[in-house]
């Protein structure tokens, strides 16, 4: 009986220890981009090294796992280990506590590589709480081949009055080439996202230090007339629901003399499997006006760890792998230096066989460096953030001003009443917010 | 000469129908067709409508980086465990108030139906408490209730309208004749409102699969049904609409082929009142 019982008892005590040498099994939830994509095809070089880690992938659409992890998080629901979010979270979140702080990365991870103005976007009084994954910016991307036949020279940090009139030239709209492909689409990530770059390089702010909503200032009139009127005459038809994806389509297509968009789409226009047009793209920074900001943002998709997770260590462990500089390499050995995710690190932009296959790697870096969270533009500002205003009301702000701004340029209704419908919007949700009275 | 006339006619109705059809038919057609295509091809201007390079690279590329099975699965236990449910609830709820209305009854059905007037984003944060609370996050078990709460009211008042059409003289004949209940529920009412229950059934099928609220914010890996398994092919930064196509196919095969082999109780149920 004796014997039966200390059997039980070991093999209880077996089943109980097992737990502990079983793996951790981690949640990651990403976006779907083909950054992402190709780290979820290599999660198993980091497996392999730890083979007590198990990762699993939630692989969804942007706006999907915005709302997903947001809900998640906010009720501290435990549902995932690593989150990929943006830098317009980064801020909010860590401010709330959401989310674990990363100080404990190994030495050889290298902080200080990290390019300075990504690394600021990702941090929080000096502390980081998200590593970047892949970082972008916007620039201007251009047809060569049509800028040679106008007798055009792109300057490489370009001013709105060379953009538009540029535009206006290579227009031929018989031949179904638009000067310049804009995003028209309503979203406080789509439309929103450009325009509020824009409006940076013409002086425009969202609020002023008291949070005051500016859309009743002539530096917002100027940038949403200049913008309407330089669609009407020089892009594409229907340009009021193109979007990244659709301008990406156009230009590929040869549609289209000018983009101003993401960096990351440099190396989409310029591979030869997808673009028409691959070999006649050019790049420069985004247009400028002379007053010292260029229209370009600063975005950088990043992995961090919800606070509350029980899986902090190996939720970090992965983060260090994927976002080190051993993973670049690994990239570069499987599918080549252009697949290797851009805009993180400083060594990647000093990395001779990057900077061979990678035309667009300088004003690239140059687009980033020209961006600044802490100062998006000319006149001070109460908010973090380029492109967007890092308080959570901005998504829902952001969007209907969007949708204003959209109609502006489908025509359904005048700038001015855009603008007078968006600073009366705009007032109201931050009355309601509590900012101001 | 009249003859010459009412060909006329049957060839002009035909052609419309065949023409309707068509039109409703065709983004599934363009769709299948993306789903054949190469990523470059599927965004070509002008489009290429059959003569392209046909391809199955994307359906081995969806294969290879979602499990299908597994959503198709859950999606199938989901969609039809919710179904299931709800018909149990509600052909008993719907009998009673179409055969033995009180002066409630009519408040009752209002009420039912005025809790799908709410955007459910607005309980989300609640019911997603709730479930966290319960271990009911990413269970198949959670989202097959949550389905079946969702669609319980639609069936519900379904059900009522169908067996409201029943004549209630020819209940009375079968009592008269001696039929208990259970015969005549059987014998009487079972046959009559056999189209009305298979166009419930097969709508509400086709509610709980389409369903991508719930679906998408209450599970994760284990119970995610093919509606997650589309959203991981949409992207707005990236050109993926050939993948996405081919993953859409995929998620939407086995609904479609199920409607197809149902269509005539489908016509037949939505149509019962009409022939009465």
């Amino acid at each position: 009986m004796k014997n039966v019982l200390g059997a039980l008892m070991g093999a209880a005590a077996l089943s109980l220890s097992v737990p502990a040498l079983a793996e951790t099994t981690l949640t990651i939830a990403t976006v779907n981009n083909s950054d992402m994509i190709r780290m979820q095809g290599l999660t198993s070089e980091f497996t392999a090294k730890n083979p007590d880690i198990q990762v699993k992938w939630v692989t969804l659409e942007e706006n999907v796992l915005r709302q997903r992890v947001t809900t998640d998080i906010a009720t501290k629901g435990g549902q995932f280990d690593v989150l990929t979010i943006g830098t317009y979270e980064v801020p909010i979140w860590a401010k709330k506590n959401w989310l674990v702080p990363l100080d404990k990365l190994p030495a050889d991870y290298d902080v200080s590589d990290l390019l300075p103005k990504i690394k600021d976007a990702v941090s929080v009084d000096g502390k980081l709480y998200a590593a970047p994954f892949y970082g972008e910016s916007s620039m201007t991307m251009y047809r060569t081949d049509l800028f040679e036949k106008a007798g055009l020279k792109m300057p490489d940090s370009p001013s709105w009055d060379f953009v538009i009139d540029a535009a206006k030239k290579i227009t031929d709209k018989s031949a179904g080439v638009y000067g310049i492909c804009l995003r028209g689409k309503a979203g406080w990530g789509e439309n929103m996202a450009f325009l509020t770059a824009m409006a940076n390089s013409y002086g425009a702010r969202w609020f002023d230090e008291k949070w005051e909503p500016q859309f009743n200032t002539p530096e917002w009139k100027k940038t949403l007339s200049t913008y309407v009127e330089l669609m009407k005459e020089a892009g594409p038809p229907g340009a009021s629901s193109n979007g990244f994806n659709e301008n990406l389509a156009l230009f590929d297509a040869g549609k289209c003399g000018i983009w101003i968009d993401a960096t990351v789409a440099a190396s989409m226009v310029s591979n030869p499997k997808d673009s028409k047009v691959a070999d006649k793209v050019g790049f420069a920074l985004a247009p400028n006006t002379g007053l010292g900001k260029n229209a370009n943002w600063l975005w950088a998709w990043s992995l961090a760890v919800p606070a509350g997770s029980k899986k902090v260590e190996a939720a970090e462990k992965f983060i260090a792998w994927a976002t080190s500089k051993d993973y670049t390499k690994l990239v570069a050995s499987k599918e080549g230096w252009s697949n290797v995710p851009p805009g993180t690190r400083t060594s990647l932009y000093q990395n001779p066989d990057y900077l061979k296959v990678a035309p667009f790697a300088k004003p690239t870096l140059a687009s980033i460096d020209a961006a600044d969270p802490n100062k998006p533009t000319v006149k001070p500002v109460p908010y973090v953030g380029v492109q967007y205003a890092a308080i959570p009301e901005f998504q829902g702000i952001g969007t209907s001003v969007g949708q204003q701004f959209s109609a502006a340029l489908s025509g359904s209704t005048t700038v001015d009443q855009a603008l007078s419908a968006a600073q009366s919007a705009t007032e109201r949700e931050m009355k309601r917010a509590g900012y101001i009275k | 000469m009249a003859r010459a006339v009412t060909t006329n006619r049957v060839v002009i109705s035909t052609a419309a129908a065949w023409l309707c059809g068509f039109l409703i038919f065709f983004p599934i057609l363009w769709m299948v067709l993306a789903s054949f295509k190469t990523e470059l091809e599927a965004f070509a201007i002008p489009p290429s409508f059959l003569f392209f390079h046909w391809t199955t690279e994307n359906y081995a590329t969806v294969q290879e980086r979602s499990d299908y099975l597994l959503h198709a699965l859950n999606s199938i236990i989901i969609a039809g465990g919710s179904t299931i449910i709800a018909m149990l609830i509600a052909i008993p709820a719907a009998w009673s108030m179409a055969f033995s209305p009180t002066k409630r009854t009519k408040d009752l059905l209002l009420w039912m139906l005025s809790t799908k007037m709410m955007p459910p984003v607005g309980v989300l944060v609640p019911i997603y408490l709730i479930y966290r609370d319960l271990g009911l996050l990413d269970t198949r078990v959670g989202l097959t209730f949550i389905l079946c709460l969702g669609n319980l009211p639609i069936v519900v008042w379904m059900l009522f309208t169908y067996f409201k059409e029943i004549p209630k003289d020819i209940l009375e004949a079968a009592r008269m004749d001696g039929a208990t209940i259970g015969r005549e529920l059987i014998y009487v009412l079972t046959p009559m409102a056999v189209p009305g229950l298979a166009s419930t059934l097969l709508l509400n099928l086709i509610l709980a699969w389409n369903e991508a609220f719930w679906t998408l914010n209450l599970s994760t890996l284990q119970a995610a049904p093919l509606t997650v398994f589309i959203a991981s092919y949409s992207s707005p930064e990236g050109l993926f609409w050939a993948k996405l196509s081919a993953a859409s196919t995929l998620a939407i095969a086995p609904i479609l082929v199920l409607g197809w082999f149902s269509q005539r109780q489908l016509v037949r149920g939505l149509t019962f009142g009409a022939v009465k």
